[in-house]
């Protein structure tokens, strides 16, 4: 069930919706999410000036992208850091590979970052001759079972207790059990050895600070602080519209997202990390690298509508709150972002060629907008991509549907008679199995509004 | 007042009684009420779908008849017609003349029990039902017209009725317009959660504002051979107590 396409989007949710370990491992994660995050938004009294705030602060940082990225850059650098640019993932995994290489790394940590996921880092640094170890549990667990991350924050929320029980007595000799306890502890164990072996730790970056040059990395794990300061090299991969203008914006978004993501008032752990060590008695890595992706991003800042697309901050709230994802999880997208703001970024991000039907795995309820702490009107922008979509991809029968449909709505005359037509038509043909394989039909009245009036 | 009806095509061809029920209450509570027979479709079913050149085709035409009209407002039972009025405005945004043109009627087009409670002010319209009786949130009125309490109170107002909320009463149905034929598997998926919910609460009818989620809700309880039966607000708010075939 891993490594699905986009293209096959309909078969993928069809298998998913077959899965009863799923769909009974997303029932109860999406929902405690849910829950949890209604609850922490409910508790801070300013919730929705925050969201107004951290919309404001994305809004003028996506205005001036250019300019913050290279004082982030200035900033960066006058503390040690060195900031590589990559137009693409190609080119962000061969810089970070030839990192790996000119020092002989073998073993490369990582903690959990979507960015990478998105460029394939894994591949080219096992390519590469690289041990890859991810140190995030859920990605810990998803790396032991070959799979992808099927949630923003929770790469394996698709997986029940007992799955994830089977797979660590299999692959690292875990008695069986069912504590969580102590499945954590034998992650750990197994862990802790990578970390103290490890030449390379790879994390994302959740903020990239421009006033200060600052990278900020929230988790509750502690792994990324072991990774990002246990190695000789850390090398950080960030998205370029993570960057935030001033170290005081913090304030806000630090506020939104532990609570929009897990319903935390606070992560366990957030590292605030500028430059590197300056003394060689301080503790920390010699080399900061810091990578900084486009890989399509700076498309979407051309027009006003699909800017806002660059606003999110990987909370994964949208994801919880939407009624499809509910349903199908995470890998039936196909994509590695899934849910509503995947189904709007990742058609950006790749083109529609082959993720043409993920703006149209929605209902258009809302529910995503409303819990966006940024407030990103994903609803507008499913339908911006489902405009760009349909005349290009639609089908000829789709095309010629609406076309046909556009001249009945605009002459009473042909709505009358097609009115007219379809109570005939319903009699002998069934209207729609599309729809009557799960639900019934309501039959055409026999005389429509129009003419009850006119008697 | 004077109010010109926008019945809905899905009302007009499937659901007339809520057409029916609509100028029963609008009526009931003083307004005069037209209807201009040349009305079909908001455009919605093209615009959701993508098909913009047949949303404007559409759209052009619905703005061209109301704004023919001398009523004060055009009210329609629908929260998801009334929000795709609303929508007008993306479809003409480089298009001046037609953006005012669809400003002004989207400023005039009301939902319902929008119209009841905002506009005229009136909670409680005379109406009596008796039994067990929960609301479902539809999404566009929910959301998009930010229609929680408006419903609510009118239906508290009913006499004889017992008013339950419903658990995750702004959860979506799963109807969505194209998207229930489109993926109709995920479309009943999501659709089974709101059945559930709906016989947990014990009632004997759901009532919600728009056609669409009320044929994606009965069709469903209707397949599952169930007894609650499902119920627009505008027919709630007609009845008087006697179950009865309603007439213009």
């Amino acid at each position: 069930m891993n490594h699905l396409s986009s293209e096959t989007f309909r078969e993928n949710a069809r298998a998913a919706l077959q899965d009863v370990h799923l769909r009974g491992a997303l029932k109860n994660a999406t929902s405690l999410f849910g829950e949890r995050r209604k609850q922490a938004a409910a508790n801070l009294p300013n919730w929705e000036d925050l969201r107004n705030q951290a919309r404001a602060i994305k809004d003028d940082a996506l205005l001036h992208l250019d300019r913050y990225l290279e004082e982030f850059e200035r900033n960066a650098e006058s503390r040690g850091a060195k900031v590589h640019w990559a137009r693409d993932a190609a080119e962000a995994n061969s810089i970070i590979v030839r990192l790996g290489i000119d020092r002989q790394a073998r073993t490369v940590v990582k903690s959990k970052s979507m960015t990478t996921e998105e460029t394939h880092l894994n591949t080219a640094l096992e390519a590469a001759g690289m041990q890859v170890v991810e140190t995030d549990l859920g990605e810990y667990i998803i790396q032991l079972a070959e799979e992808t991350p099927s949630h923003i924050i929770a790469p394996a929320i698709h997986k029940t207790r007992r799955q994830i029980s089977e797979l660590f007595t299999a692959e690292l000799g875990m008695p069986p059990t069912d504590d969580i306890a102590q499945m954590t502890r034998t992650a750990r164990a197994t862990l802790r050895d990578r970390f103290a072996a490890a030449d390379v730790g790879v994390s994302g970056v959740n903020f990239g600070v421009a006033e200060t040059g600052t990278i900020v990395i929230v988790e509750n794990e502690g792994n990324i602080r072991l990774t990002t300061s246990l190695p000789p090299i850390h090398i950080a991969v960030m998205g370029i519209e993570k960057v935030i203008p001033r170290f005081a914006d913090l304030d806000v978004f630090l506020k939104l997202l532990p609570r929009s993501g897990t319903g935390q008032r606070l992560t366990t752990y957030q590292s605030f990390i500028t430059g590197v060590k300056r003394a060689s008695t301080d503790e920390g890595p010699e080399e900061l690298h810091i990578v900084l992706l486009d890989n399509g991003r700076s498309r979407m800042l051309d027009h006003p509508l699909t800017r806002q697309s660059l606003a999110c901050i990987r909370c994964g709230a949208c994801l919880n709150a939407c009624p499809v994802y509910q349903q199908i999880g995470g890998h039936a997208y196909g994509s590695v972002y899934p849910g509503p703001i995947g189904a709007v970024i990742t058609p950006q991000l790749m083109g529609i060629e082959k993720t043409s039907q993920l703006p149209y795995a929605s209902s258009l309820c809302g529910a995503c907008r409303e819990v966006c702490p940024v407030k990103i009107d994903i609803p507008r922008l499913l339908l911006h991509l489902r405009a760009e979509i349909a005349p290009r991809k639609g089908g000829i029968a789709e095309r010629l549907a609406f076309k046909t449909w556009a001249r009945i709505m605009t002459s009473p005359a042909l709505y009358r008679l097609s009115s007219a037509a379809g109570r005939i038509v319903q009699r002998v043909i069934p209207i729609s199995r599309a729809w009557t394989k799960g639900r019934d039909m309501r039959p055409i009245e026999s005389k429509s509004f129009h003419d009850l009036w006119n008697e | 007042m004077k109010i010109s009806l926008f019945v809905t095509c899905l009302v007009d061809q499937l659901w007339t009684s809520i057409g029916v029920s609509s100028v029963e209450v609008l009526r009931r509570v003083g307004c005069e009420v037209e209807f201009d027979k040349r009305q079909t479709c908001c455009a919605q079913p093209a615009f959701n779908t993508g098909y913009r050149d047949e949303a404007r085709q559409v759209a052009r035409r619905f703005i061209s008849i109301f704004e023919e009209s001398k009523a004060e407002a055009i009210v329609s039972p629908s929260g998801s017609c009334t929000a795709m009025v609303r929508h007008y405005r993306e479809l003409f945004a480089d298009d001046p003349q037609w953006l005012a043109r669809a400003n002004a009627i989207a400023a005039k087009t009301h939902e319902l029990s929008s119209f009841l409670i905002r506009v005229l002010k009136v909670e409680d319209v005379g109406a009596s039902w008796k039994g067990r009786l929960t609301w479902h949130d539809a999404c566009h009125g929910l959301r998009d017209l930010n229609l929680k309490t408006e419903p609510r109170t009118l239906i508290r107002n009913v006499r004889g009725a017992e008013f339950v909320e419903l658990e995750h009463a702004d959860a979506c149905c799963g109807f969505g317009g194209t998207f229930s034929v489109k993926y109709p598997e995920i479309s009943v998926a999501i659709l089974d959660q709101k059945i559930e919910a709906i016989e947990r609460a014990g009632v004997g009818a759901v009532v919600s504002g728009d056609a669409s989620c009320l044929m994606q809700i009965g069709g469903r309880l209707s397949r599952k051979g169930s007894n609650v039966r499902v119920m627009h607000l505008a027919e709630l708010l007609a009845a008087d107590g006697i179950d009865k075939k309603r007439g213009l």
